[in-house]
């Protein structure tokens, strides 16, 4: 297959970046799309230019590393997939396909493909853990949690903070993430503690941050690839209106 | 730090504080529109206004009613001057746009046009209340006296780019509602599997009902069915 890609390359956060055409040729169809940037930047590297970079890491799945805005959709037109689980048979031979960084005022631009997405780890780090006694492990059993709550917990918890709520949504909007992250412990005893707390400073983080509000377009739903749901963001909006002003 | 993020100030400078805004005074305005819709589709009973004006002066003159217009008044402001803060952070929020975005692929037109909707409804706004409600109170302010809303509604709708702007208005009321009524439940937290479908078809009948009584009204009177 070949493809004509246009891609963002910017040599750092302050340079002034443009989209660059390359035509690639020779790709397998069951290549992922981001082997087919590994490709593409061997022949960058032989031609002594510059390879693109960009963030990637297990290529499973699972890590959320990998980032790219491809052909105007986050982690390009696979639904429920990261960008390594995108493969070149879902585009058509000849294709012109954009790549793009994910596009927030919270997510510098590192260089060309790699965004500095530490804003989330910010996030984590106000509200998003809980306190654990030390001292013997209890027996697991102390805790009971109803099914229905440990699978919806679950669900949140699926969230791999890969960004591509923030990347797909008009605002830049973290509320997705962020509401995924409060429900996985506002769900569960062991959130209990910090409940009202966590909601408060995560979202005032996620507010200093830089990130917009949130519109409920469904677009974050839409394109994130471990499918979280937006019941989160009403939930996390219960927890906040709650924190602010029903708790104690 | 828990105490001091529960004042107020935070609550509403907060994102989440400004949609429960947002969310609370669009319902209110919702409520608002069932009454106004149900007054003026009194022009219907088609008696040369005397149903209609009976009902435009006890709006007009009840102390009830003209003590919640001031709430009224407050809820359009608050609404649209949180929606335009609202509007400055999100574009704040993205400073260089993406050279190509298939936003249709995951998201509805309208669900993310909902600034310019309500701007264009801003402007209906000042259209329409410089028709009749300005006039109607300035005169009751100055002279002590209604004007005769009927025979102004009869006489402006004469005019066939008067009637198009009020339901190109009814338009944007429609796609601006269509999304509207139901993110206003979701940014208040209510979100349930038990009646999600409930405010899905309330959400969509209102939102189609509502502007369409609305733009028949300047339509009848344009083609003489109501005199």
């Amino acid at each position: 297959m070949k493809f004509k890609l246009k891609v963002w390359r910017q040599a750092n956060q302050n340079a002034q970046g443009k989209l660059v055409d390359y035509d690639i040729d020779g790709i397998n169809a069951d290549m992922s799309f981001l082997e087919m940037v590994d490709v593409l930047n061997d022949k960058l590297i032989k031609k002594g230019e510059d390879p693109i970079a960009f963030d990637h890491d297990c290529r499973e799945g699972i890590c959320g590393m990998c980032s790219m805005y491809i052909s105007g959709r986050a982690h390009g037109p696979q639904h429920a997939a990261t960008t390594c689980q995108l493969y070149m048979r879902k585009f058509k031979d000849g294709d012109t396909i954009y790549v793009e960084p994910w596009r927030a005022r919270a997510f510098p631009i590192v260089k060309d493909l790699a965004v500095d997405r530490g804003a989330f780890d910010r996030i984590i780090a106000a509200g998003g853990f809980v306190s654990v006694n030390t001292g013997q492990a209890q027996d697991a059993n102390n805790l009971p949690v109803e099914k229905a709550f440990a699978e919806k917990a679950m669900d949140a918890a699926a969230c791999i903070g890969c960004g591509a709520c923030v990347a797909a949504c008009k605002n830049a909007s973290a509320m997705l993430f962020v509401s995924a992250k409060v429900s996985q412990m506002a769900l569960l005893p062991q959130g209990q503690p910090e409940r009202t707390r966590r909601a408060l400073a995560m979202v005032a983080q996620m507010d200093a941050e830089g990130f917009g509000n949130c519109t409920n377009t469904g677009a974050c739903e839409a394109e994130c690839p471990k499918e979280i749901s937006l019941t989160n963001i009403a939930r996390l909006n219960r927890e906040y209106i709650n924190a602010s002003v029903i708790a104690e | 730090m828990a105490t001091a993020a529960k004042s107020n100030s935070v609550f509403f400078k907060s994102s989440i504080g400004k949609k429960v805004v947002m969310g609370l005074t669009g319902l209110f305005l919702i409520s608002f529109l069932i009454i106004h819709a149900t007054i003026n589709a009194m022009i219907f009973y088609n008696d040369g206004g005397v149903t209609f004006s009976h009902w435009g002066h006890f709006m007009g003159t009840n102390p009830i009613i003209r003590t919640l217009e001031i709430g009224l008044v407050a809820g359009f402001i608050l609404h649209i001057v949180d929606g335009l803060m609202l509007w400055k952070q999100n574009h704040d929020a993205r400073p260089t746009k993406y050279a190509y975005s298939n936003a249709n692929a995951n998201s509805k037109w309208y669900s993310r046009s909902m600034g310019l909707l309500g701007t264009l409804l801003l402007i209906f706004l000042v259209i329409h209340t410089s028709h009749f409600w300005i006039p109607n109170r300035a005169n009751q302010f100055i002279h002590g006296e209604e004007l005769n809303l009927y025979q102004m509604m009869l006489d402006i709708f004469q005019v066939w780019y008067i009637v198009l702007i009020y339901v190109l208005g009814c338009v944007s009321l429609f796609w601006h509602l269509l999304h509207g009524f139901k993110s206003a439940f979701q940014s208040l937290g209510l979100n349930h599997t038990k009646y999600n479908k409930t405010i899905d078809i309330v959400g969509t009948a209102f939102s189609i009902v509502v502007p369409l009584l609305f733009a028949s009204m300047p339509l009848v009177i344009f083609f003489g069915l109501i005199r």
